[in-house]
């Protein structure tokens, strides 16, 4: 019997309004607590929520997005219960009647295919604020700040067999609600965050018992957080016990999930239509507008890339998936004129700077405008790849063109023929054994040697010297020497 | 200058007979002299009525003055008052002082009326008599022996013993209506989200509506003149012209269609509200009225309805009072659940915990469907009802109330023959309807209040309807002895 693994996520994608789903208070991020929760947001006794149409806005440009249904009257309901970073002791959130009915995206695994994982709803709901726990000795420090920003949760179907495969939609997820400008998807900053629902069953068997693991913040923690899940369960199961339907918490640190609570401690979260809010009621028309202003989609762009650009599947992919990543592409091809050259730097020297520094592409110190001036240079000649590494390393650190550094450093690539011819001429005096060994080589394998001739030069010139022409040179050089 | 209608009063000072200061000094005085016999006021807003009258006589110096600039009104306490302790007439906001105005606050204040201050009230508006107050019971002019009415029965105490002209009140199933009642005054309940409930401590969203407690007809056409209209802050507030409520009043009565429900004269009617009801429909058609019988076949559902809709949305209106940000706070809790425990179980009086506990079990898993949702089922059925019979007539009238004022004490120990109180009016609550209750005459020296329903938003001709009852009969102007 094979053990077989079932997930189903439920993703929480902050919208990215100004201000927050029922009150005008700024949804900003990083604030000294507490200075962006207004008297809504407090619950203060007489407080009325009035909702963001914003919101409303972008939860139906999602599900437009992902084929779904749009709800034409979608509904407020109170899920009640106490918390002290909980306000009004009421969560507001659609439990009855969603914005976003049944849809669906695709995934690509591994091994280039493509599965479809349904979309189950899509709700809008208030964010709670935050408990902070550390700072205050025997206390607990609440911030409002975040209580009242809008959340679209995305529950899928149990469509998932692997940690890999609810990653990949996890990330396909992201990559839809970034490129739709609906949500920033930081997931440092809880931006976007994920619950997994778990169970393990023999293959064709009944679905077992689940776990909810809560508010995993990285697609790599997905991954682990389920992986461990799935072994945990296992080895329960394997050992004759049972799993209880239990809420569980994932600790990045010791890389585990522990128990949070169980179902029997759940509360009850007694729903009833929230009194405040009329129900929201939207037409065809309100929902084909939205349709018509959606934005290229990552699927579209990939599609694009390729055919455009004749980029590989694999960089079309990698680069259509967020969005401020494929506009940065967008605009050092078209700068630099070349697009191959330009995924090859942005995939290259650019993500491993980005990688380096903990950057995201959005605040990457050097502008695509840059980048493409720098493959601008390397396409005419003006530097080698290789000087323009150490020109885009200084335009990292210290900014400026492509042109400004090239010239105060000094880095011009040397094409005159008289210069290269001297330097090659040096090159081949000063190294007589060598030539002498390419001399008596069989011409089939003269080819490889010319490598440390070149090896030379460009020491000699400070890698300044243009490799088409020293290779050429050298070539005609050398060869003339031989029998 | 004392015991003048609202109107007279605006004339008093357009004439110059005295001024906002003098006027308020004269109530602020009385006040002082005579409320410890009523308990009518929670918080007396002395320094902030002496300077808005101030400014009152100011902008009439300056020209700038509206027929309400300068006329003294007293607040329930349940209009967050900017700067001023607003306590629900609960232990848990006896510390809460507003950091903002109610929206129906804040209009009277542009309005240039002066707030004498906060009136007493059931507590968070639960209850029939006033006895629910943590600030202890308000007491009926007519006979202090027996209550006001309520919720709103500081409000009615402080009208009849002439400690102010008039005063805002709230009604969710009667509030303004059955003290207005016991205290022979003019109450009106307008159309559900003609008045906007911002900054209005919630009881029961649905059915909660502020409006006019006066002397006359036409001072609370004055009153809903500054009151209604629709406002951004609460979503259920509707967008519909406003119209001047003083501009019909005199209009004739000639073919107006009144409908008695014969379900509201039943054999367990007091005879002698029973008789003095009949008597002023008597009246009404001496003032050119055709009468017929109508019924109102759901009358009787809508006690049980109501006290499943009302608590459950009570319970969680109240889950904000958590002792977390203000309000209550019990001493020294141990631990979160010992401090929501406590705070709640020392803050909440009997009644309050009672709706709570009511509420919750109505909302709670498994009991959803039978109670909440037939009870929204059986609210349907009502207002269809009404919509039925008002096809047919143009107001319907019968007794506000059962009985008249009840003693203090009486009722307190069978919170069901409390309920049973508000039999006639609650079902108004339930269909979102408009109300009023005018003086009808006395019962053993207590007043008696004659109901009056209109169509949805026909506030205009239930106050014309009002108004010319108080040309025609003199019951509006009667006082208690002594004053």
């Amino acid at each position: 019997m094979e053990w077989e693994t079932v997930i189903g996520l439920e993703i929480h994608a902050q919208l990215a309004t100004t201000t927050k789903i029922f009150s005008g208070a700024s949804t900003a991020y990083g604030a000294e607590p507490n200075t962006q929760a207004c008297a809504v947001d407090l619950a203060l006794p007489g407080t009325l929520p009035v909702f963001n149409e914003n919101a409303l806005r972008m939860a139906v440009m999602f599900g437009t997005a992902i084929d779904a249904e749009i709800g034409k009257v979608s509904v407020f309901d109170r899920k009640n219960y106490f918390y002290p970073d909980l306000p009004k002791g009421y969560q507001t959130s659609q439990l009855f009647y969603p914005i976003v009915g049944e849809g669906h995206i695709d995934i690509e695994l591994e091994d280039g295919s493509t599965k479809r994982i349904g979309v189950t709803r899509a709700h809008l709901e208030e964010d709670a604020g935050k408990s902070l726990h550390e700072e205050f000795a025997s206390m607990t420090g609440i911030d409002l700040n975040r209580a009242g920003t809008p959340l679209l949760e995305i529950v899928s179907e149990p469509d998932m067999r692997s940690a890999e495969e609810a990653v990949a939609y996890v990330k396909k997820i992201h990559s839809l609600v970034t490129n739709l400008g609906i949500c920033d998807g930081n997931m440092a900053e809880g931006s976007f965050r994920c619950d997994c629902n778990v169970s393990v069953r023999y293959k064709g068997e009944a679905l077992g018992n689940r776990t909810e693991t809560k508010n995993i913040n990285s697609f790599r923690f997905i991954e682990k957080a389920i992986k461990g899940e799935v072994a945990r369960q296992i080895d329960i199961l394997e050992d004759g016990g049972r799993i209880t339907q239990e809420t569980r918490l994932y600790d990045a640190d010791k890389d585990e999930t522990r128990s949070m609570r169980s179902k029997e401690e759940a509360n009850d979260y007694r729903y009833f239509p929230c009194p405040d809010l009329l129900p929201i009621v939207i037409d065809d028309e309100y929902i084909d507008a939205i349709r018509k202003t959606l934005p290229e989609l990552p699927d579209t762009r990939r599609a694009r890339f390729i055919n455009t650009y004749q980029l590989s599947s694999y960089d079309a992919g990698v680069l259509s998936a967020y969005k401020p990543l494929s506009d940065f592409f967008e605009t050092v091809a078209t700068t630099s004129a070349d697009a191959k050259l330009s995924a090859n730097w942005v995939m290259g020297e650019l993500s491993k700077h980005l990688n380096q520094h903990d950057t995201d592409i959005k605040d990457s110190p050097v502008s695509a405008e840059q980048l493409g001036g720098l493959l601008q240079r390397i396409k005419d000649n003006t530097v080698s790849g290789n000087i323009a590494k150490k020109v885009f390393e200084a335009m990292w650190k210290e900014g400026g063109s492509a042109d400004e550094i090239i010239e105060a450093k000094g880095l011009k690539q040397v094409t005159d023929t008289g210069a290269i011819e001297k330097i090659v001429d040096e090159v081949i005096a000063n190294n007589q054994k060598q030539v002498d060994q390419y001399v008596a080589a069989e011409p089939d394998k003269r080819g490889k040697m010319i490598g440390f001739f070149m090896g030379q030069v460009m020491k000699v010139s400070g890698g300044k010297a243009n490799p088409g022409q020293v290779q050429g040179m050298m070539k005609q050089k050398l060869d003339a020497l031989c029998p | 200058m004392l015991n003048k209608t609202l109107a007279g009063l605006a004339k008093g000072l357009q004439q110059g007979e005295f001024s906002s200061v003098e006027l308020a000094q004269a109530y602020l005085q009385r006040i002082k002299n005579e409320d410890s016999k009523y308990n009518s006021f929670i918080t007396v807003t002395e320094e902030l009525a002496l300077q808005q009258a101030a400014a009152a006589d100011a902008s009439r110096a300056a020209g700038n003055a509206s027929i309400m600039t300068g006329l003294p009104i007293a607040h329930k306490d349940i209009f967050c008052t900017q700067g001023v302790r607003t306590s629900a007439g609960s232990k848990m906001l006896d510390n809460f002082i507003s950091p903002y105005d109610a929206t129906v606050i804040r209009k009277f204040n542009a309005a240039g009326s002066v707030t004498l201050g906060k009136t007493n009230m059931d507590e968070f508006a639960m209850g029939s008599s006033n006895e629910s107050s943590f600030y202890g019971p308000s007491r009926n002019p007519w006979n202090t022996q027996h209550v006001p009415g309520g919720s709103s029965g500081g409000s009615a105490a402080a009208i009849a013993a002439g400690l102010a002209p008039a005063a805002t009140g709230t009604d969710t199933g009667g509030s303004i209506r059955q003290p207005a009642a016991f205290c022979n005054l003019t109450g009106l309940k307008p159309t559900y989200g003609r008045v906007s409930r911002y900054g209005m401590i919630a009881y029961a969203s649905s059915l909660d509506q502020g409006g006019p407690m006066a002397q006359t007809a036409e001072d609370a056409a004055m009153m809903l003149n500054v009151m209604a209209g629709m406002d951004p802050l609460d979503s259920t507030s509707v967008e519909r012209a406003v119209p001047d409520y003083t501009a019909n009043l005199d209009a004739p009565l000639a073919g107006l269609k009144i409908g008695l429900p014969k379900e509201f004269f039943s054999a367990s009617l007091n005879p002698e509200i029973a008789a003095l009801v009949r008597a002023a429909v008597t009246e009404y058609e001496a003032l050119g009225a055709t009468v017929k019988e109508v019924s109102l076949p759901n009358t009787a559902l809508s006690v049980p309805a109501y006290y499943i809709v009302a608590p459950a949305e009570a319970s969680s209106n109240l889950s904000r009072f958590d002792g977390v940000r203000y309000g209550y706070r019990c001493e020294d809790p141990t631990d979160l659940e010992d401090m929501y425990k406590r705070t709640r179980g020392e803050g909440f009086g009997t009644e309050v915990k009672r709706r709570i506990m009511v509420g919750t079990y109505a909302l709670s898993e498994g009991f959803y469907d039978a109670y909440y949702k037939k009870a929204q089922q059986i609210r349907r059925l009502i207002q269809q009802d009404f919509v039925r019979v008002l096809s047919e007539v143009d107001v319907i009238m019968g007794p506000t109330t059962p009985t008249p004022a009840f003693k203090l004490g009486e009722k307190t120990s069978d919170p069901v023959e409390m309920y049973m109180e508000d039999i006639f009016t609650l079902s108004l609550n339930l269909a979102g309807l408009p109300g009023m209750s005018i003086p009808c005459g006395m019962s053993n020296g207590l007043p008696v209040g004659l109901q009056i329903i209109g169509n949805y938003f026909a506030e205009e001709k239930l106050l014309n309807v009002a108004h010319k009852f108080q040309q025609a009969t003199d019951w509006h102007t009667l006082k208690p002895a002594g004053l």
